[in-house]
């Protein structure tokens, strides 16, 4: 088969099935090292990295760059328009739904619930990346939690909370403040 | 037209703004959508995110095709997942192309650290915005402190956090009518 009718069809699926965020399409992507050998467990990991420290939504990420490993530019395009078509169909639908349904009480009753559950979760995506900043290893058996714990970007966290608390900047800036500070310092 | 591609272009931006997931998001959606466009409001956008959580694909992407169907209809909804995919799809192939060992150079990882503090702190602002508007009452306190224990202490998948609220929520819905009939009679 065609590569792009396989790029197409493989990344479709991800997108159609995994549900709940990045972490839920790894699974897929391994299922695909065992299918197909322009796709191995070094790239994804390679790929974990370099989403990570790029712009952008994780799973449009990682589509772009299989993609483009796999079937050069027109490769990458491909996926990630695979991966997202299901989600615009799905949404699509439910979109139309929602605009009828969105006065019933049962609706609103729901959200009353959904709101609060969804701030704790996205504190605890909050707290996950905490740990990232405060820790340079959670494993406290190698090394003291003393030793773990990474002053510079600790020091930077509460600078920029404090920063942030007393006056509004746009977020890009704490990113380009913070991605200065870590060079300059090299954290 | 004009504001189809107002849309994409916010989308853009937030595409391009955005490390990390769809959590990573919510500040640049609650800036350039709600603050300055006035699109959605804050609450809305909790709600699509819900509804993104457990529905299939990238949150953002589900996110950004709520927002973009709901001001402009269908247009609106592709426009809004183009503009914010479309930044990913242009770095990393210039990346995957030009700069193999990107993400090993030691001037990024430097960078990425000290960036890795910021998404901390942006993040949390997002959450007191999301508390002012979304926890109103002791009920919603006591909700926001289970989930919280379920996601963090007792690693319950996200998605069945989300369905139980949303079961919950009917519930006591029922529950509502059916002491208002016990009244009447």
């Amino acid at each position: 088969m065609n590569i792009y009718l396989i790029l197409f069809l493989e990344f479709f699926k991800i997108g159609l099935f995994a549900v709940g965020g990045v972490l839920a399409t790894l699974p897929f992507l391994y299922d695909l090292t065992e299918k197909y050998d322009w796709i191995t467990p070094e790239l994804i990991s390679d790929m974990i990295a370099v989403s990570e420290s790029t712009p952008g939504p994780i799973g449009i990420n990682t589509a772009t760059y299989v993609g483009y490993t796999a079937g050069g530019m027109l490769g990458g395009i491909i996926a990630s328009f695979a991966i997202v078509l299901p989600s615009l169909i799905i949404i699509t639908i439910i979109a139309k739904a929602m605009a009828k349904f969105k006065s019933s009480p049962f609706v609103e009753s729901a959200f009353s619930v959904i709101r609060p559950a969804v701030t704790a979760l996205i504190l605890a995506a909050a707290l996950q990346v905490l740990e990232l900043v405060i820790f340079k290893t959670t494993d406290f058996s190698s090394a003291g939690i003393a030793e773990a714990i990474n002053i510079k970007t600790s020091v930077l966290f509460i600078i920029l909370m404090i920063a942030s608390l007393k006056s509004k900047f746009h977020p890009i800036a704490y990113i380009g403040i913070a991605a200065a500070a870590g060079i300059i310092f090299k954290m | 037209m004009k504001e189809i591609i107002r849309i994409f272009t916010s989308f853009f931006k937030i595409g391009i703004m955005t490390f990390g997931g769809g959590y990573a998001m919510l500040p640049f959606i609650q800036k350039e959508i709600v603050e300055k466009h006035g699109w959605a409001t804050n609450e809305e956008v909790i709600d699509y995110y819900a509804i993104g959580q457990c529905t299939p694909g990238i949150i953002a992407v589900n996110t950004a095709t709520f927002i973009g169907y709901f001001h402009k209809g269908l247009p609106g909804a592709v426009s809004a997942a183009l503009g914010v995919i479309s930044p990913s799809i242009l770095i990393i192939t210039i990346i995957a192309a030009f700069i193999q060992q990107f993400s090993d150079a030691p001037i990024v990882q430097y960078a990425f650290s000290g960036i890795t503090a910021a998404v901390a702190v942006i993040i949390i602002n997002a959450v007191i915005k999301l508390w002012k508007s979304g926890v109103k009452n002791v009920f919603g306190v006591v909700i926001f402190a289970l989930a919280l224990v379920a996601e963090v202490i007792l690693n319950i998948p996200t998605m069945l956090i989300i369905i139980t609220a949303v079961v919950l929520g009917i519930v006591i819905e029922l529950v509502r009518r059916a002491r208002k009939k016990g009244d009447e009679r």
